[in-house]
């Protein structure tokens, strides 16, 4: 039975689900400008996911995805307000470029001075969030400082759908090539499994984590110029929280905290759950103050419900103990 | 034969616990046990460049009014240093404390007399730990991921209550005790802050409970294997950190007279800087209250010199978040060593 329903069907099934339960209640809601919406607006949450899920794998966590995402985001709109013929294309890199180089702070310090990443990532996370302040002393970049084409660009269609759904698109591919066919992506999975092991069989471990935690601000970086772009302002606050909600797509998508687990259709997933409850409050008229205390249940029934199928794996050394003293 | 090198006198002090392994013991001693004085130095220099730098630092009344920019969240720092000593967490404090604070605004509406609030705060704080801990413990869930869930849930519940509202006009038996002073100069919070740091220490490092928080951060399994009730310990731990969030919350509600829906947003994580910055170690099984103190303080001195200095308060982040990366790392690169671990 638990075989037979893998979790990602199962998911996919309570995403649609979801989707169909309140299109009963509110058919506006299963229109298509308001389904093309939700997956708009799920993008960039799921290519944090995305990115997100190969740290978590690995036995860590990035905490600073949300202030890298301002920090670039900062520095592109900062470029863009004061270039304005600079091309797109250099203003999209330059963001990218500064995630990267954030992540790839992260990975050093987590990777080869094998730091634990909840704390070197909560301690950059401050960083990069004052270091918006003081790259902006403080400014708002909005709407009209902007250039017309660097605003327009996330949701510019390109055969009949925005960019923001393509470039996810193409990070999911790429994403799933990565963890699926690479030896980079099954060296993630090993480290996370087995750290040890993983070592004496001559996986790099230092390399790999700067790479995926350089990914991972990679990702953030290029998100950070779409989301100032899409919102049309950046400001130091930008995403203030984000990173916990980009950590619970991951989590309801069924990447293990422990490290080890996970499928990148899984975090796609659970971004997009995420995204269906929070566009279905305000269709269904209920006080979009419910969104958070509902997000919270939704992740609490994920990580029992993984915790019930997935704890019977071959990670357990005293299988018996550890559910016996869980139960009682 | 090796008599000799058996017991030194530190071996039944508290700081000898923190010998993990076996090759480094002598040099992990040594430089574990120069943490707290390394703080203090820190602490010292901090205050020292402060006084020089700016003419009104010392000041009593000033300091001393400056220890309510930290005590609410020192208080939660306390119990948070026992959680990460027993290798859990608790990110939802925050959302906690908001809870709490809520609760404490609904009964004053239903006319609950001002000296029961702070029971419903605690109360509050009690309940939503008590959640935490039954998760963790009963369904043997990761506690990062259960708080991370809670936390929204807490903090998503308290704005469903307060919608775009906010409660005000809160007794002034709160305003006494949030922004009121003992003999007239020592801010009341700073008081009982330094009254729970007492309790917690002496728990922590002279109880045989605190001795088994220790035991189960360095070893669960064999924590469990050695007898001790190790879901008890944790659950008692998950209650008691919520109930300090209540407690700080009732402090923080007084202080600023009203429940506003962005109450404490951001604490968890400052709260744990303060407990790691302290020397508890994320990986569990080591870390003293009189650190966890000292950071405090620390921070608190910086905090309260940049805002004389008329620093945004952001800056803070940045000095907050260097220093916790420079404390974790230099220790590592002074070691030099390679990282498998």
């Amino acid at each position: 039975m638990k075989q037979v329903f893998q979790r990602e069907p199962l998911l996919a099934l309570m995403v649609v689900a979801l989707v169909l339960a309140v299109g009963v209640k509110a058919p506006v809601f299963l229109s298509a400008g308001s389904l093309a919406n939700l997956v708009t607006d799920s993008t960039l949450l799921a290519m944090l996911a995305l990115a997100q899920m190969l740290v978590i794998v690995t036995r860590g966590v990035d905490l600073s995805v949300a202030s890298n995402l301002a920090l670039s985001g900062m520095v592109a709109a900062m470029l863009a307000s004061h270039n304005p013929d600079a091309p797109l294309l250099a203003v999209v890199l330059m963001a990218t470029l500064t995630g990267l180089v954030l992540g790839l702070i992260n990975g050093w310090l987590i990777g080869y001075l094998g730091l634990p990443p909840i704390v070197i990532t909560l301690g950059t996370m401050s960083v990069y969030r004052g270091l918006v302040f003081v790259l902006s002393g403080g400014t708002w970049v909005s709407a009209h400082q902007m250039p017309a084409d660097f605003v327009a660009f996330p949701l510019t269609r390109f055969l009949g759908l925005p960019h923001l759904v393509w470039i996810a698109a193409a990070a999911f591919a790429l994403f799933l090539f990565l963890s699926r066919f690479t030896r980079f992506g099954r060296d993630l999975f090993a480290i996370g499994n087995a750290p040890q092991c993983a070592g004496y069989i001559g996986i790099p471990t230092p390399r790999r984590l700067l790479w995926t935690y350089g990914l991972s601000g990679l990702v953030a970086g290029l998100c950070g110029y779409l989301w100032v772009a899409r919102y049309a302002v950046a400001y130091t606050e930008v995403a203030y929280g984000f990173e916990f909600t980009v950590i619970a797509a991951c989590v309801i998508g069924g990447v293990s905290i422990a490290g080890g687990v996970g499928s990148v259709t899984g975090a796609l997933l659970g971004a997009l759950f995420l995204t269906v409850i929070g566009n279905a409050l305000p269709v269904l008229q209920v006080s979009p103050f419910w969104q958070s205390a509902l997000t919270g249940l939704v992740i609490l029934a994920a990580v029992l419900v993984n915790a019930r199928s997935g704890r019977k794996g071959s990670r357990q050394i005293l299988p018996l103990h550890k559910l016996e003293q869980a139960a009682h | 034969m090796n008599t000799t090198a058996m017991p030194t006198p530190q071996s039944d002090k508290p700081s000898s616990r923190y010998t993990i392994l076996d090759r480094e013991a002598v040099k992990l001693k040594s430089l574990l046990g120069r943490w707290e004085s390394l703080l203090a130095l820190l602490l010292i220099a901090v205050f020292a460049v402060n006084s020089i730098a700016l003419p009104h630092f010392l000041d009593l009344y000033n300091l001393l009014d400056g220890t309510q920019n930290f005590s609410e969240k020192a208080m939660i720092a306390l119990p948070m240093a026992l959680l990460i000593i027993c290798r859990e967490i608790d990110i939802s404090v925050a959302g906690t404390l908001a809870l709490s604070s809520v609760a404490m605004g609904l009964a004053m509406q239903a006319g609950f007399p001002p000296a029961t609030l702070p029971l419903v705060a605690l109360a509050c704080g009690t309940a939503c730990g008590l959640l935490n801990g039954v998760l963790v413990t009963r369904f043997a869930l990761p506690s990062i991921v259960v708080t991370i869930g809670t936390v929204s849930l807490f903090r998503g519940l308290a704005s469903v209550v307060l919608g775009d509202k906010a409660f005000t006009g809160y007794p002034q038996l709160m305003a006494d005790w949030g922004q009121g002073y003992f003999f007239g100069i020592v801010p009341r919070e700073f008081v009982v802050l330094l009254a729970f740091a007492a309790v917690f220490a002496v728990l922590l490092h002279t109880t045989s409970w605190g001795r088994r928080i220790y035991a189960i951060g360095n070893n669960p399994d064999a924590a469990r294997f050695s007898g001790i009730a190790v879901d008890r310990y944790r659950l008692a731990l998950f209650m008691l950190t919520g109930a300090m969030a209540g407690l700080a919350a009732f402090f923080l509600t007084g202080r600023i007279g009203s429940t506003r829906p962005n109450i404490a947003t951001g604490w968890e994580l400052e709260v744990i800087t303060m407990v790691i910055l302290g020397g508890v170690s994320i990986a569990g099984g080591a870390g003293t209250i009189g650190g966890v103190l000292l950071a405090i303080l620390t921070l608190g001195v910086a905090t309260y010199g940049m805002s004389l200095a008329n620093i945004p308060g952001i800056y803070m982040t940045i000095v907050v978040g260097v220093l916790l990366l420079v404390t974790i790392a230099l220790p590592r690169l002074l070691r030099a060593r390679s990282a498998r671990a």
